[in-house]
């Protein structure tokens, strides 16, 4: 066994771990399901939830697994009523202090919320709901926030800190209530705010959602389809959310690793609108009379065929050029230059790189 | 880019000169700032404009728009003069340095202050944060190859990183971030006057042999024209039909005026664009094309890497993709193409181009492949230069300082310098079609700084007409001091206030780019 090597017991079971990994890593490399809140890759471990909670034999109290480095010899239970009471405790808490209407809410279906609770099996919180009663942020056409459902999970400010850097969110007090938001408790318009989303897609629970997609369709029922963004060059992996074949949100995916690893900016995130846009040409278009005038596919080509092939004959193949497209795909641009290259034969092609 | 995106995040220092890269490139952005926060990584920031990423910044170094070449040769003057450079990679890797050297030799810190504007010991100390560190990476964008000596600037970068030893290594190289999405991927494909894809030479017999042979033509070898010389021709009826496959040269071109003119002598064009643009409305024949939505294909970003584009909704209408049509215009004009989908023709790519030869499909399917990639089995390259840069050595090259070619003057007292913001992209037509993206930056804003607001008596939020020898357009001003003064800073998203209306369309003389990022103006209150 390496230096770094220990070993360790988890609910029976015998297990080999490397010096520095929590007891939720661990956990999860061996395929034992610890429930978390608060925990988020690529962010500190704050501890601020103890969803996580286990048993560790010799520890005077229950320790949450997401910060607590595991040691030689360990012995750790993660199923014992001790562990599940404090959860069940938890979670009720957390459900009576907010407004969990899941009828109306966009993350119905995808929150860990609704699953922690279904998971516990937990019937209704054993204490009165008493939801904070903050309005709902709906000041600008992205992003939609109504902090009654927030669990103070604390994820979304990390988001914004510590994977975008963009240091707008923090924590305001309110009263007797912590509040998540932008300095001086301002909405996002009016903030520093650069709507990359990070926030949105970090979020737990239905507190953060694209506004432009309320009502838009249920988790289960949109379809999300993998691509690259096709704005700018560092070529973002997105998820398009789909549904009734139109675009109804864009979303980050951590899996898809390099080279965004599911971080997005806001042309990505909010600027698809154009795709749907009623201005989008659905028809060829030929002059006639100095006017652009619908045409059939048939008659566009022809036109066009005949003309190249007159301007060739006369003035030679040099008289024509094309430029091609930084926004059009790699097979495009290649068929494109081979078109003008084999079938016009001159090499005037060129594309906005140097624009 | 020499190296990779995720380079960026590990690397000792970090030099950003002429890259507004919070709002040009967000989430590589944010890993430069996670480098500087997380990991205690240096950052120098060189730009004439205050951008955000100088929040962030070790060093911040406000040059005079146009002066890199002699804060560059600066900064080697000090390592060289201090012994900092790595001599063992010198002597190895490269060569030319002798040549170089003598050039820097005049660029004194004294004198390069005096040029650029920056305080003498700031050179020294950007110098030393670069040349000390264990590794470093050098990121730009437009602001390095929009000018009339860009081809030098990006030289004198190149020179830089190679002194100090940090090409052909993790977490270092010259890293140029690309504007739009694909640019990598059409220069790849030989969408260029000179080259078939992968950058084989049309002048080459041997490469011209092999695309004759595989395409069953015979293929000039003489090089075409570029955009600008293009429209140049056109101008002068020598160009008679123009085929524009997505671009928008009436709003993207250094001198619209021109490039007006220009389309509108042509016997022919043919724009196919997903909405009908400021040049697809002087068109004669305008093809509805798919947008990226709604067909399959790959695309190469800015570190090499090609990923897949996927089929998510139909095209609206009779829309179809512009492979699509291509292929079908093509089989009309008695040359057929009949793939049957991208796919295939990435096939015929693979075959045609040895740093795609491995990069298919399949492959594309789970995560990219950055090029160069010759087989099937290649796991694809992380980082360009490994043990010996592609010509054998790496070659110094002495480049002396030369002014912009408009510099301000009585008449045109301002310096004009243009760029993108975060909410916006290139010429606007997909950004601005986009509510949030509008709510948040709804029309074009002139940067002042307060000083020469006060002299102009200009208020924020009020219109000024900013004029050049070329034109002039009206735009509302902010009063900031993110430009310092006497410059002014436009962005080009906006055909209301068409900054290529007031650029210089000067060209570099090897690149044939526009001066888009100096040009002399005058501003009044409108
Ligand atoms: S959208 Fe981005 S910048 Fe704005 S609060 Fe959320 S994470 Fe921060
Ligand atoms: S808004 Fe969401 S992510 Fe932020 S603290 Fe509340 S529940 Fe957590
Ligand atoms: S999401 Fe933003 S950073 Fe990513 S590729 Fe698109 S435009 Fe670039
Ligand atoms: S997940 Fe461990 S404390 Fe919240």
């Amino acid at each position: 066994m390496g230096q770094n090597k220990l070993t360790l017991t988890i609910d029976g079971k015998q297990m080999e771990a490397t010096m520095g990994q929590t007891i939720l890593e661990v956990a999860r490399e061996n395929g034992i399901n610890i429930p978390t809140l608060c925990q988020y890759a690529k962010t500190t471990n704050v501890g601020a939830c103890r969803v996580c909670v286990v048993e560790v034999e010799g520890a005077r109290t229950l320790v949450a697994s997401c910060c607590m480095p595991v040691n030689q010899g360990m012995v750790i239970k993660t199923d014992t009523k001790a562990v599940r009471d404090a959860q069940r405790l938890i979670i009720e808490l957390l459900w009576s202090s907010g407004d969990h209407n899941c009828l109306t809410c966009e993350q119905n279906g995808n929150c860990e919320l609704q699953n922690l609770v279904y998971w516990l099996q937990l019937e209704k919180p054993r204490f009165p709901i008493s939801p904070p009663g903050y309005p709902i942020e709906r000041t600008n056409t992205m992003i939609e926030r109504d902090l009654n459902k927030c669990i103070l999970c604390g994820r979304c400010v990390r988001a914004c800190n510590e994977i975008q850097v963009n240091e707008v969110l923090d924590y305001a007090r309110r009263g007797s209530r912590s509040k998540v938001g932008p300095a001086f408790d301002t909405d996002y318009i009016d903030s520093e705010c650069f709507f990359c989303g990070e926030c949105v897609d970090s979020c737990p629970v239905g507190a953060i959602t694209f506004k432009q997609a309320r009502f838009q369709g249920r988790p289960w029922e949109l379809k999300k389809v993998r691509t690259t963004c096709t704005y700018c060059g560092v070529g973002c992996q997105m998820d398009l959310n789909l549904h009734d074949g139109k675009i109804v949100k864009v979303t980050g995916n951590r899996e898809y690793g390099q080279p965004n690893e599911g971080s997005l900016c806001v042309k990505g995130r909010f600027g698809m609108d154009f795709v749907h846009s009623p201005d989008r040409l659905k028809t060829p278009l030929i002059r006639k009379n100095g006017e652009l005038k619908e045409a059939t596919w048939d008659e566009a080509y022809s036109y066009i065929a005949e003309k190249l092939s007159v301007i060739k004959k006369a003035h030679g193949p040099d008289s024509i050029a094309g430029f091609s497209s930084a926004r059009a795909t790699n097979e495009e641009n290649y068929l494109f230059q081979k078109f003008l290259r084999a079938v016009i034969g001159t090499n005037n092609v060129d594309h906005c790189a140097r624009l | 880019m020499t190296n990779s995106i995720d380079e960026i995040e590990f690397t000792d220092a970090i030099f950003a000169i002429g890259t507004n890269t919070t709002e040009n490139h967000p989430v590589i952005g944010a890993k430069v700032k996670r480098a500087v926060r997380q990991r205690g990584a240096k950052l120098i920031v060189a730009d004439p404009r205050e951008i955000d990423l100088v929040k962030y910044a070790t060093l911040y170094l406000r040059q005079k728009p146009g002066t890199d070449v002699a804060l560059l040769n600066g900064m080697m003057n000090v390592i060289i003069s201090e012994g900092l450079y790595d001599k063992e990679y010198v002597e190895n890797r490269t060569e030319g340095f002798e040549a170089m050297k003598k050039v820097v030799e005049k660029y004194t810190p004294k004198h390069a202050s005096k040029i650029t504007g920056i305080p003498a010991q700031d050179i020294i100390t950007a110098a030393r944060l670069y040349a000390k560190a264990r590794v470093a990476s050098i990121l730009y964008t437009m602001g390095i190859t929009q000018h009339t000596t860009g081809v030098d600037n990006v030289k004198s970068i190149a020179n830089l990183a190679m002194l100090c030893g940090y090409v052909g290594v993790e977490g270092g190289g010259v890293n140029p971030l690309r504007g739009q999405n694909n640019v990598q991927g059409a220069c790849d494909m030989g969408a260029l006057p000179v080259v078939f894809t992968g950058y084989q030479p049309v002048g080459s017999d041997e490469a011209r042999a092999k695309f004759e042979k595989a395409w069953g033509v015979t293929l000039p070898p003489k090089p075409g024209l570029t955009i600008v010389e293009t429209l140049n021709a056109a101008h002068e009826g020598k160009v008679k039909a123009l085929y524009v496959m997505g671009e928008n040269p009436m709003l993207s071109d250094p001198d619209l005026n021109h490039a007006k003119e220009a389309l509108e002598h042509l016997d022919l064009l043919v724009v196919q664009d997903i909405l009908l643009s400021e040049t697809a409305q002087l068109a004669h024949v305008v093809l509805p094309a798919a947008c990226f939505a709604e067909k399959e294909g790959t695309f190469s970003n800015t570190e090499r890497r090609v990923q897949m584009v996927r089929k998510a909704v139909k095209a609206p209408g009779q829309a179809k993709a512009d492979w699509e049509i291509i292929s079908e215009l093509s089989t009309k004009m008695g040359y057929p193409m009949n793939y049957a989908n991208p796919e295939a023709v990435m096939r015929e790519i693979n075959q045609l181009t040895p740093s795609y030869a491995g990069i298919t499909y399949a492959r594309l399917e789970k995560e990219g492949l950055q090029w160069p990639c010759p087989n099937a089995d290649h796991p694809g390259t992380k980082y360009l230069h490994i043990n010996r840069f592609s010509r054998g050595l790496g070659l110094f090259t002495a480049i002396e300082y030369i002014p912009p070619a408009e510099l301000p003057d009585k008449e045109y007292p301002f310096m004009m310098t243009t760029g993108r913001v975060l909410y916006q992209y290139h010429t606007g037509t997909m950004s601005r079609l986009s509510q949030g993206i509008t709510e948040r930056a709804p029309e074009s804003l002139v940067e002042i700084n307060p000083k020469d607001a006060k002299k102009l008596k200009v208020k924020e939020g009020q219109f000024v007409k900013v004029s050049s020898r070329r034109g002039s357009v009206q735009a509302k001003s902010t009063v900031t001091e993110r430009v310092p003064p006497g410059v002014i800073f436009m962005n080009f998203h906006f055909k209301e206030a068409a900054v290529n209306l007031l650029t210089n369309p000067a060209l570099d003389p090897i690149a044939k780019i526009p001066e888009y990022k100096v040009c002399a103006v005058k501003v009044e209150a409108a």
